[in-house]
């Protein structure tokens, strides 16, 4: 099974966010990059499979040369290879993104394509079912179990309520979603492996964007509480403030 | 004639309470932006489901139902949507941001060549130009997005806009087939119903959280299970205690876990780590009760005790209790 998986380089989750002059993107001045915790579940994913089916793990990101750390790291996870699209300066929304990796996906030939749910600094949740509805394959977000059998996907989700199973021909596009493994952490023998596996360069489909961030803000802060007392002696005051000034109860 | 297309969830035939919120923000965008609303409900159920849209003001509406959209499919949902999309040439498509709209707004981006703002919390229209807000970082920044594409495509984060019922309007409903599914499409085989009626933590007005402070996934239960009761809230949890295996995946609130942004969230035993709070930080009133007062989680709080759990807690409970019984 040829099994693909994008990842993407993100602010690390302790991340104190601060908007550069622009006023557009955040200052990344000091911010530590990590994968996205979301991917990690997919390149596990991708591993296990090819663990129980034969075959191979490749990785694309479509990022800055920087992205290549994190690609490494998943070469020491154990990705058997890996493919660097590389991205200029120009902010690429959602979709654009998702144009651009669909193109290298494609010409990667997978049976099965994970993504992470989102990406923890947009936050959209998108491009894995954008690549792929551009793509033509099937696919199901916030995957929390998944079986692949010959040719089908049995892949189960979380929906408001329920848990929702579905059966997905493939090659398809299955999104990864906490619960569904425990990502390894790269060993020294797939360090050393790593070091000699080859990032492949790649050059970005054209694409544009159809939409523009036109101003990043800072929430407004929350005005500093108050402690109504201590141990259970404090339970009626806090009642009453719940009640009578917060109308919460 | 062009339009702005509110899509109503459903569920055999009754809309979902975020359809109400979706619905009425886009009647109040079409005044501004002068276009006519129609609401959109498909799926089993849908025209029943259309017809409930005149308690918020709907006059119009579609229904797609069909063979190809039993069992669910998103590839099936996602092309009949935006064919119709397509035909209405709407400007502007609004859903809630919730399980169904995760399944389907990326694949409408990608069908109809505009990318979406998913999660949004404020839209606004300048004519037919429309910016939605968003919250991004995990709620640490919110960004504004300007839609370059007809349509803009965008999903609301529910419990954010209001729900404006409107007495009197009756919907003439349209009841159309859905256009072919594509090739290769999943299908739905099997649904489980989780927590036997408990509340959904996404839709939850009332959240009790628990975290390591509660020692052990038996007193989590003992102590914080009842008080969550006696509340009619959701049990919701930190990812401490998920990944020690206390409690399910499901109930962790957090950047890695679930967003929310209830009325009245309760962080018990919880010590507020920036990740906890990404997911929490909008709920309206935030109460604390944790041992140690300089615990990071006081300060994101509107309320806190200082206080152990197992004498705080139960002592909670039964002064809830009194309260909920008209004491
Ligand atoms: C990539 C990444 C993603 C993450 N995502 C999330 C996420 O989505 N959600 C999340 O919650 N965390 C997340 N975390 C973990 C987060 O950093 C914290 O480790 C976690 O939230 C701590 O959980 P806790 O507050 O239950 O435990 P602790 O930090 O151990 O706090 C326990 C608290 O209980 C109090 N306490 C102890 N005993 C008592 C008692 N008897 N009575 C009253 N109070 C008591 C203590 O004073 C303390 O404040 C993430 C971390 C990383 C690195
Ligand atoms: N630039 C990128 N390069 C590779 N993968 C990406 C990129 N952006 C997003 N992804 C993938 O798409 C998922 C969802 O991202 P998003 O839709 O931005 O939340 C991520 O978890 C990644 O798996």
């Amino acid at each position: 099974m040829k099994v693909t998986v994008c990842v993407k380089r993100v602010p690390s989750t302790t991340t104190r966010i601060k908007v550069a002059a622009d006023g557009k993107s955040i200052d990344e001045t000091g911010v530590e990059y990590v994968l996205n915790p979301y991917d990690e579940f997919a390149v596990e994913e991708g591993l296990r499979q090819v663990e129980k089916a034969g075959g191979e793990v490749t990785v694309v990101a479509f990022g800055p040369e920087a992205v290549t750390k994190e690609l490494r790291n998943t070469l020491a996870m154990g990705a058997h290879a890996a493919i660097h699209v590389a991205a200029d300066a120009t902010p690429r929304d959602a979709l654009a993104t998702a144009k651009v990796l669909a193109a290298a996906i494609a010409a990667t030939a997978p049976d099965l394509v994970l993504f992470g749910r989102q990406a923890i600094d947009g936050d959209q949740g998108q491009v894995g079912l954008m690549v792929a509805t551009l793509l033509g394959y099937a696919a199901l977000p916030d995957v929390v179990k998944l079986e692949v059998t010959g040719a089908t996907a049995k892949a189960s989700r979380e929906v408001e309520g329920a848990i929702e199973t579905s059966e997905l021909p493939l090659p398809c596009v299955i999104t990864t979603h906490k619960g569904l493994n425990e990502p390894r952490l790269p060993n020294m023998k797939g360090i050393m492996a790593a070091k000699k596996k080859t990032i492949a360069p790649a050059t970005a489909a054209p694409a544009a964007s159809t939409s523009s961030v036109t101003a990043l803000e800072l929430p407004p802060e929350r005005a500093a509480g108050k402690i109504v007392g201590e141990g259970a002696a404090a339970v009626p005051a806090l009642l009453k403030a719940l009640r009578d000034e917060a109308h919460a109860l | 004639m062009s339009c702005i297309i509110a899509i109503a969830e459903q569920s055999d035939g009754k809309l979902k309470k975020v359809a109400g919120e979706v619905a009425s923000e886009a009647l109040r965008l079409g005044k501004s932006a002068n276009l006519p609303v129609v609401g959109l409900a498909i799926g089993p159920g849908a025209a029943a489901a259309a017809a409930q849209l005149g308690a918020f003001g709907v006059a119009n509406a579609i229904a797609l139902e069909g063979a190809t959209l039993a069992p669910y499919s998103g590839e099936a949902y996602a092309a009949a949507l935006a064919a119709v999309v397509k035909a209405r040439g709407a400007k502007l498509v609004l859903l809630g941001a919730t399980s169904f709209a995760r399944d389907l707004l990326g694949r409408l981006g990608a069908l109809l060549d505009s990318s979406p703002a998913a999660d949004c919390v404020a839209i606004s229209a300048n004519g037919a130009a429309f910016t939605a807000r968003r919250p991004v970082y995990a709620g640490k920044a919110l960004q504004s997005v300007a839609f370059a594409a007809s349509p803009a495509l965008a999903s609301l984060r529910p419990n954010v806009f209001a729900a404006t019922p409107s007495a009197g309007t009756t919907t003439s409903v349209e009841t159309l087939a859905p256009a072919a599914p594509p090739a290769k499409c999943g299908r739905l085989v099997e649904r489980v119903a989780t927590g036997g009626g408990r509340i959904e933590l996404t839709e939850a007005e009332c959240i009790v959280a628990g975290g390591r402070g509660l020692k052990t996934p038996e007193t989590f239960a003992k102590l914080l299970e009842p008080l969550a009761a006696a509340l009619g809230a959701a049990v919701g949890a930190s990812r401490a205690v998920v990944d020690a295996g206390w409690r399910p995946h499901g109930e962790q609130v957090g950047q890695t876990g679930k967003t929310v942004a209830p009325k009245l969230y309760f962080a018990v035993g919880i010590s507020g780590a920036i990740q906890h709070l990404a997911g929490m930080r909008t709920s309206k009133t935030i109460v604390a009760i944790n041992k140690d007062k300089e615990a990071p989680i006081f300060k994101v709080a509107d309320y806190g005790i200082v206080g152990d759990v197992e004498e705080v807690l139960p002592a909670l409970t039964e002064a809830v209790k009194k309260l909920k019984s008209g004491g």
